[in-house]
């Protein structure tokens, strides 16, 4: 896979028009420039609407971000992305302001770029690996700015091309859930000519785009567009729909459904087991984010409610964490804090994220830990208590685990509180098919090449095979397992 | 979309309602529910399927209006179409045959119960049914509690039918006289309590069917969550049937009023609008 993706990334640096843009400014001059700032809402409005936070960069701004970038030789930006985007090149495209020439070299490896380029976490993957970052130790190219820059200015142009399908095969597939991974794979089942049937448990399409990533960071709009797209492709969609529940897998093979994509996420919050935790006003994170996101409970219009805090604690440090926290300041919080029991440093979220949500004015508690709710008479939690941490010796993995200050506990008062914590993989699919290969914590096994579960109809991938991971992993996932399904029903043609 | 093929009100605020819902029809069992959002502005709201024709493509709910989103629906006729219908949801009954079984059934709880008292009386059982109630309207399919039952007790608070006095009275005169195996409690979460206190004198094995607030009902969120043998439990996946005598019952019914004000509010709110349409 590797060498397929060096030799693709290779591939095009010698055109003729690359050579010249090259040499049409010095490196020096490219690296003396500075990089781009994205335009955003100011925190003290943002913070009360759920307008996107960051207003996208210009034209402009795009085409002198991508003159930044060096076209190297060996572009090590792109051994950072999971899914081997040609960075460079789609860059270059930009620096001569053929944009959508840009969005089409990005979406030959990348589905949906407009919300990658918005949730992805450059700074760990393309952007830290850049030339800038590695070898100059500067701020890197804006690489994720620029993919939203292109993918944004495709589907404003009103050119947004459907992706080529091949001759309609007629053989069914079914893919099971459509967060990011369910969808990548339904795209290319669809491009390889498959009639592609799409399941969702919930009654919209999008999975965690949907339920979880609020408005402000990934509006739903962007989502929608490219399922529109989708079902210009033939791709069917049917909500509503729990495969092992609804249907059997076998009821499915009876339809006359040939092969499967699992790609049912990991939706199942965990919460801590400390006592007063099922007090009201204690929520998961997956459940204050679908009552809001999903069920829009603080429109006034919408039937499903939500409470509103005036002291909202967050639990945890990831990207869920965030988005709860935020959404907490834009229902009217007086005060929304994160409770983390490791330092800044060790936060999982988005830097981007974490940077947004202290300018709006969130408050962060490092180092602490719940220990105990406490509530009034009607169970309404009104009080926390939290121990404060501290980090230990690094482990062999160079990891310093916090650990907990004897006596150091203390009352917080809370009427609101979300604990972001983590998920496990959803069970629904794995406990409706008794033979399938499953890890100790509940993944379900496959081969990591063909992303094939251990029953040959079955692929999977993203976070059911993860644990919770990332959109863009969970994309490459579902493209792996469609070219994976793709061979599986050839050879099975062959075969007979 | 789902339509809604028959309407048939057994009370002011309770009706049967015949929804067109081939898949589930197909694959649900005793125990099973669904959940619902009449449209796109709606709330997602769980109701057990009470019945199912597989031939026919539909199931059946009997709803008590108590709210803003049972009154909507209760509000709507034959023909009409409900947005969203998913399941079947929960882990299906327990089926065996167990001698003799006592099902209790409160209000509206009558309904999840029907299911339960026809599987058990297909695997062999002696089924004694109490139903109950607040006053002689609220008794709810008696007949076709009658069909699959042995024998059945009637009891309402005020004497207007059948026996007078609470459910937990039936149930003891049950007790008292005969062998019980195996007890069914459902229906308010207090008569749950107190019906499982009951058998629990006398050391009756016994389910209760919980009907926490939920929101996806597939184990995503945790709105369902109640404690059960001390230790956290989902309705919507780990059951909704649990042992009565390992729920905590003071957490449940706390946990019910979550959204007491809000409830309360949207339906002042909802009968002004009904009112100004009139
Ligand atoms: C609040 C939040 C913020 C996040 N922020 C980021 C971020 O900024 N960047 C990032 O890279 N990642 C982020 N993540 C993680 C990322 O969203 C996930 O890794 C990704 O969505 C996983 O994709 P998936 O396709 O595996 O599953 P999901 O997106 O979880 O989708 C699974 C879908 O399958 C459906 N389903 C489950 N079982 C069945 C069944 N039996 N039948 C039919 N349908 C079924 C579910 O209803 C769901 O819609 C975030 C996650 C959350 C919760
Ligand atoms: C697994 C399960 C199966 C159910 N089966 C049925 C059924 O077959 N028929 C039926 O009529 N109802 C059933 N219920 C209850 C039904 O879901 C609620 O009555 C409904 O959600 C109320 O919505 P509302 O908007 O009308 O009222 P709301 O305004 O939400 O609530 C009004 C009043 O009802 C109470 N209430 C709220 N939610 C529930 C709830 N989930 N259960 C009981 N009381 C509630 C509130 O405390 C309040 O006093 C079931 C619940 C569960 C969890
Ligand atoms: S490593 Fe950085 S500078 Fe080099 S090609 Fe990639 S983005 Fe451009
Ligand atoms: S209703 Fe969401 S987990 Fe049970």
């Amino acid at each position: 896979m590797e060498n397929i993706i060096a030799e693709y990334i290779k591939e095009g640096r010698s055109d003729a028009w690359r050579a010249e843009l090259r040499k049409s400014m010095k490196a020096k001059e490219r690296t003396s420039l500075e990089r781009v700032q994205m335009p955003e809402q100011d925190p003290l409005v943002r913070n009360k609407n759920i307008i996107e936070v960051n207003l996208g960069v210009t034209e402009q701004m795009a085409v002198a971000e991508a003159h930044r970038c060096l076209d190297c030789p060996q572009p090590t930006c792109t051994v950072g992305c999971p899914v081997g985007i040609n960075i460079p090149k789609f860059i270059k495209k930009i620096e001569t302001k053929d944009f959508l020439g840009a969005a089409a070299v990005i979406k030959e490896t990348n589905a949906l770029p407009a919300v990658c380029g918005r949730v992805c976490p450059q700074e760990k993957q393309c952007e830290l690996s850049c030339f800038y970052t590695d070898k100059l130790h500067a701020t890197p190219i804006a690489i994720g700015h620029l993919e939203r820059f292109a993918a944004d200015y495709e589907r404003n142009s009103g050119k947004m091309n459907i992706p080529e399908v091949a001759k309609s095969n007629g053989i069914k597939v079914a893919v099971v859930g459509s967060g990011p991974s369910g969808l990548a794979a339904a795209g290319d089942l669809a491009k390889f000519g498959y009639d592609v049937t799409v399941f969702e448990a919930l009654h919209e399409i999008g999975g965690v785009l949907k339920y979880g990533i609020p408005e402000f960071r990934l509006p739903n709009d962007i989502v929608d567009v490219e399922i529109e797209n989708m079902r210009k492709m033939g791709i069917k969609f049917r909500t509503n729909f729990i495969v092992g529940k609804t249907a059997s897998f076998e009821d499915l093979r009876a339809q006359g459904f040939q092969a499967f994509f699992v790609g049912s996420g990991a939706g199942l919050p965990r919460f801590m087991n400390i006592p007063g935790e099922n007090y009201n006003g204690i929520f998961s994170s997956n459940e204050y984010l679908t009552r809001v996101n999903l069920m829009k409970a603080a429109h006034e219009e919408y039937d499903t409610p939500v409470l509103i805090g005036k002291n909202v604690a967050v639990i945890g440090g990831g990207n869920t964490a965030m988005d709860s926290v935020r959404t907490s300041k834009r229902l009217g919080a007086k005060r929304s804090m994160i409770i983390y029991r490791s330092s800044l440093e060790e936060m999982p979220a988005r830097v981007e994220e974490v940077h947004h949500a202290m300018a709006e004015e969130i408050e962060f508690m490092n180092l602490h830990n719940p220990v105990e709710y406490f509530a009034d008479e009607n169970g309404r939690v009104n009080k926390m208590r939290v121990q404060k941490m501290k980090l230990g010796e690094p482990d062999a993995s160079g990891r310093r685990r916090p650990i907990p200050i004897e006596g150091s506990e203390f009352d917080i008062e809370v009427d609101t509180v979300v604990v972001a914590v983590g998920v496990s993989p959803n069970p629904i699919v794995p406990s409706s098919l008794k033979n399938l290969k499953m890890t100790d914590w509940g993944t379900i096994v496959v081969n990591k090449e063909t992303m094939q579960s251990s029953i040959s109809d079955i692929f999977a991938g993203g976070d059911i095979v993860r644990g919770g991971a990332t959109v863009i992993l969970a994309m490459g996932d579902g493209r792996k397992a469609a070219v994976g399904i793709h061979k599986y029903i050839q050879e099975k043609i062959k075969a007979s | 979309m789902n339509k809604i093929v028959e309407m048939e009100f057994f009370s002011e605020n309770v009706a049967k309602i015949v929804l067109e819902a081939p898949d589930i029809a197909n694959s649900r069992k005793a125990g099973h529910f669904v959940i619902i959002r009449l449209n796109e502005k709606g709330e997602r709201i769980p109701l057990t399927i009470a019945d199912g024709d597989s031939e026919k493509g539909t199931i059946t709910l009997v709803v008590q209006k108590v709210g803003v989103t049972s009154a909507k629906l209760l509000a709507m006729k034959a023909g009409e179409e409900i947005l969203d219908v998913v399941g079947p949801l929960g882990h299906p009954t327990h089926i065996e045959n167990y001698g003799t079984v006592l099902c209790a059934g409160g209000g509206v709880g009558v309904a999840p119960m029907l299911p339960i008292i026809k599987a058990l009386k297909e695997a062999g059982n002696k089924v004694i049914s109490v139903l109950a109630g607040r006053t002689k309207e609220l008794i709810i399919l008696e007949d076709e509690v009658k069909k699959h039952s042995d024998e059945v007790i009637i009891m309402t608070d005020d004497g207007s039918y059948g026996k007078k006095g609470l459910v937990t009275a039936g149930m003891e005169e049950v007790i008292q006289r005969e062998k019980v195996n195996k007890a069914v409690v459902i229906g308010p979460a207090i008569m749950m309590k107190f019906g499982s206190l009951t058998t629990k004198k006398y050391n009756i094995p016994t389910e209760v069917s919980l009907n926490t607030i939920m929101v996806d009902g597939t184990g995503m969120c945790g709105a369902c969550r109640v404690s059960v043998g001390g230790r956290t439990k989902f309705v919507c996946v780990d059951g909704p049937e649990f042992d009565a005598f390992q729920v905590d019952w003071n957490e449940m019914m706390m946990r019910m009023g979550a959204y007491k004000t809000q409830e309360h509010e949207a339906y002042e709110k909802y009968l002004k609008t009904v009112e100004t349409v009139a």
